[in-house]
C-alpha cells in the first residue's frame, strides 16, 4: 500500500502522484493520512485504483473521480464526488451539501446523512443515501438514480427531468414538477442492486421504497403553468 | 362636421406604436418575448469617444513601417502554460446548440488563422471546434453539460461562467426546436424540450467557495491552465475585485451589448450596464488591488471595429472577445438573404429569432439542411479577414498617438463627445477638462 502523509507532503504532490497513474499500475493501494479537511483530495483521478482517506475531507474530494474507488473514513464537505464519470467514492460519516452534484456515472455512496442540494443536476450518476437528505435535493435532476434510506427535505426534486428518486422515509415536500410515481418491477431491481452495490442490502428491502419522478408539465413552456416556476 | 382644422393623430411617447404591438402580443400568445443577440436600444458607447492622435507634444509612429505589436500573454498570474495570441480580439463562448457545428468549425478555423483563442458555450466542447481551434477556452457553466474532466484538461483555458453581459443574474435557454439528437445527448436532456439552464452553479455560493472551486479545477488539470472568471457587466468594480482574491488568473467582463443565443427581450433591454461604463471600474478595481497587467482583462459587448478595440485597451482592456460581430462575419443576417429573411416576417441586419432554429444562413441552427448551407472554409476565411483588418485599423490608431504596442494605448490619448461618456468612461469631454463625477468618485 501507498501511504501518503497530507499533512507532511501536501494536496500538490498527492494529486500529481494519483494524475500520474495511468492503465495498469501496480500502484492499486492507496491511503491518505491526515486529511485535516483539506480541499481537492483525490480530484481528477483517471485511474482503477483503491483510495482510502483516513479522516475527514473539505471541499470537492473526488472530484471528477474516474475509474477510483475512494472511500472517506470520515465525513465529507461539499460537493464530495461532484460530476463524477465512473467509479465508486462511499462516505462512512456525513456529506455536507450538493454530495454528488453534476454527477454522470459511477456510484456514490454516504453512510451518514447528506446535506441540502444532494445530487443536485445529476446527470447519470447512482446515489445511495443510508440516513437522510436535506432541502433542493435533485434539483434540475436529469438523470441516474438515488435511493434515500431516510428522509428528503423540502423541495425534493425541483425542476426535475429524467433522474429517478426513491425515498424510504417521508418527504417534508416535492419541488415544482416533482410526482410520486408507479413502482414497476424494472424499479424494484434497480434499488435492489443499488441496495447491494451501495451496502445497505442489510438495511433496506426494495418494496419499502416510493417512487419520484418528473411530471414533465414544464418540459415545454405553457403560461398556465407560469406559477411553478 | 366643424370646419375647424382637426388636430393631427399624434403618438405617445409612452405608448409607442412599437411597444403596443408587443402588448397585444404578449396578449395574444401569453409568453415573454424571446430572442437572440444584445440589447438594441441606444447606449453611450466607443462612439463616443474619439483618439486624440499625436501632434507637437507627441510624435506618431510611420505607419507600416514602425512596428506596432499587437500580441497578449493571457493567465501569466498562476497557470503554468499561458497563452500566448498574436492579437488581443477573442471569439467570445458562444454554445454548440445555439450555433451548428460547421459554424463551431469556422469560427475555430478563422480564429486559429488570425491567431486568436475561440471558446466553447453552454453545451460542451466538440470535435469541430477543438480539431480547428489552436487555442481553445472551455467554459465552466452553472448548467455542467458536456463537462468532464477529459476536456478540461484538452483546453487551453478554462472559464468559469459567472454571468453574461445579456443577462447577468439569468441562466442559460435553448428552446425545443434546437434540441436535435445530438445536442440532446451532450446536455443529457430530453429531445425537444424546452431547456432552461440554472443561473448559479450547482456547487459553489460567493465568492470564498468561488476560489476553492478554482483551487479544485487547478488541481485536477495540475496548475496548467490559465483559468478566466466571466462576470455580465452589473457591478464591476466588486465582481472584478472579487474575481481577484477568488484566484483569476483573466477577468472576462462582458456589457449589454453582448449577445445571448435565446433570452427574454425584457431581461436583454433592462438588465446589466454598457460595456463602456464597466471597463474603467474593473480596471480600477484591478489597479486599487496591485493587479493590473497581472491579472488580464478581456472586454466584449458591442465590439465591432478596430477602433472599439483601440479604445477599450486605451481604458485599460488587455483583449477583447466578439461573438455577434464574429456570426456577421460569418453571413448571419446577410441582406443576399433578404428573401428568407422575409419569409420568416424579418429583415436582414434586424434578424434575431435564433431561438428558433430558422436561420437562413445556416449559422445559427440545428437543421442539418440549413447548415448545410455554411461553408465552414469560407466561413472561417471571411472571420480571418474581418479580425485582420480590425487588427490593423487597432494598429493604426496607436500609430497616431504613437504607441509601439496596442497595450501602450491609454485614456489620456481619448476624448468624449458626450457628457455621458465622459463620466462613464473617465476621460475629459472634448476640448475641456472636464471629467463629470471624477472629483465623487464612481
Amino acid at each position: 500500500m501507498q501511504s501518503f502523509d497530507l499533512g507532511k507532503e501536501g494536496l500538490r504532490a498527492l494529486n500529481s502522484s494519483l494524475h500520474a497513474l495511468k492503465g495498469q499500475t501496480n500502484m492499486t493501494d492507496w491511503e491518505v493520512i491526515n486529511p485535516k479537511g483539506a480541499h481537492a483530495i483525490a480530484a481528477g483521478v483517471d485511474a482503477p485504483v483503491d483510495i482510502t482517506v483516513r479522516g475527514s475531507t473539505g471541499y470537492y474530494c473526488a472530484g471528477m473521480n474516474k475509474q477510483a474507488t475512494i472511500r472517506i473514513k470520515g465525513s465529507a464537505g461539499p460537493g464530495v464526488a461532484e460530476n463524477m464519470m465512473s467509479g465508486t467514492v462511499i462516505v462512512d460519516g456525513d456529506a455536507s451539501q450538493y454530495a454528488g452534484a453534476t454527477g454522470r456515472g459511477g456510484l456514490l455512496v454516504i453512510k451518514g446523512n447528506a446535506a441540502s442540494r444532494c445530487g443536485i443536476s445529476m446527470k447519470g450518476i447512482d446515489i445511495v443515501v443510508h440516513g437522510n437528505i436535506g432541502h433542493m435535493s435533485c434539483f434540475m435532476a436529469q438523470s441516474g438514480n438515488i435511493v434515500v434510506l431516510g428522509d428528503a427535505g423540502d423541495a425534493l426534486g425541483d425542476s426535475l427531468y429524467e433522474a429517478r428518486l426513491f425515498v424510504r422515509g417521508s418527504v417534508k415536500s416535492l419541488g415544482a414538477d416533482c410526482i410520486e410515481k408507479e413502482m414497476r418491477d424494472e424499479h424494484y431491481a434497480i434499488l435492489e442492486d443499488l441496495l447491494r452495490r451501495g451496502e445497505a442490502d442489510h438495511k433496506a428491502k426494495p418494496e419499502e421504497f416510493r417512487r419520484y419522478g418528473s411530471a414533465r408539465k414544464l418540459y415545454n413552456f405553457n403560461i398556465d403553468n407560469a406559477a411553478a416556476y | 362636421m366643424s370646419d375647424f382644422p382637426h388636430t393631427p393623430p399624434r403618438y405617445s411617447a409612452t405608448f409607442t406604436p412599437a411597444i403596443n404591438a408587443e402588448i397585444r402580443r404578449a396578449a395574444a400568445s401569453g409568453i415573454y418575448d424571446i430572442r437572440g443577440g444584445g440589447t438594441k436600444r441606444h447606449l453611450p458607447h466607443f462612439d463616443d469617444l474619439l483618439f486624440l492622435g499625436a501632434s507637437i507634444s507627441r510624435y506618431p509612429l510611420e505607419g507600416y513601417r514602425e512596428k506596432c505589436a499587437t500580441d497578449v500573454w493571457l493567465g501569466t498570474r498562476f497557470a503554468k502554460k499561458p497563452i500566448h495570441l498574436d492579437i488581443p480580439v477573442t471569439i467570445a463562448g458562444m454554445s454548440f446548440g445555439a450555433l451548428s457545428g460547421p459554424a463551431k468549425e469556422a469560427l475555430g478555423r478563422g480564429a486559429s488563422e488570425a491567431g486568436t483563442s475561440t471558446t466553447t458555450g453552454d453545451g460542451g466542447m466538440t470535435e469541430e471546434e477543438r480539431g480547428h481551434s489552436k487555442t481553445l477556452v472551455y467554459q465552466y457553466l452553472p448548467s455542467r453539460y458536456g463537462m468532464n474532466p477529459d476536456d478540461l484538461r484538452r483546453a487551453d483555458a478554462i472559464e468559469v461562467v459567472v454571468g453574461q453581459g445579456a443577462k447577468p443574474g439569468g441562466g442559460g435557454m435553448l428552446l425545443g426546436q434546437k434540441i436535435s439528437d445530438r445536442v440532446a445527448m451532450m446536455r443529457n436532456l430530453p429531445k425537444g424540450i424546452d431547456q432552461r439552464s440554472a443561473c448559479r452553479h450547482p456547487d459553489w455560493t460567493g465568492p470564498d467557495d468561488l476560489e476553492i472551486k478554482i483551487h479544485e479545477i487547478r488541481e485536477i488539470t495540475d496548475w496548467e491552465k490559465p483559468i478566466y472568471v466571466k462576470v455580465g457587466g452589473a457591478r464591476p468594480y466588486y465582481d472584478t475585485a472579487l474575481a481577484v482574491k477568488a484566484g483569476a488568473d483573466v477577468v472576462v467582463l462582458d456589457g449589454m451589448q453582448g449577445g445571448t443565443a435565446a433570452t427574454q427581450d425584457v431581461f436583454i433591454e433592462h438588465v446589466g450596464m454598457p460595456i463602456l461604463a464597466c471597463i474603467p471600474q474593473a480596471v480600477k478595481a484591478l489597479q486599487d488591488l496591485g493587479m493590473h497587467r497581472k491579472v488580464q482583462l478581456i472586454v466584449s459587448g458591442g465590439i465591432r471595429t478596430g477602433a472599439d478595440v483601440a479604445k477599450a485597451m486605451a481604458l485599460g482592456a488587455d483583449a477583447v472577445a466578439i461573438g455577434t460581430a464574429a456570426l456577421v462575419a460569418l453571413g448571419d443576417n446577410d441582406p443576399n438573404l433578404e428573401a428568407e429573411y422575409q419569409k420568416l416576417q424579418t429583415t436582414a441586419d434586424a434578424y434575431d429569432d435564433w431561438h428558433e432554429g430558422k436561420d437562413p444562413a445556416g449559422i445559427t441552427t440545428q437543421d442539418p439542411e440549413l447548415f448545410k448551407r455554411f461553408d465552414p472554409v469560407l466561413g472561417g476565411r471571411r472571420l480571418k479577414n474581418y479580425l485582420k483588418v480590425m487588427t490593423l485599423e487597432a494598429q493604426t490608431i496607436a500609430r497616431a498617438c504613437g504607441k509601439n504596442h496596442l497595450h501602450n494605448l491609454e485614456p489620456e490619448d481619448l476624448c468624449s463627445l458626450t457628457i455621458e461618456a465622459a463620466a462613464m468612461a473617465g476621460v475629459p469631454l472634448a476640448g475641456t477638462s472636464w471629467i463629470p463625477g471624477r472629483n465623487g468618485g464612481f
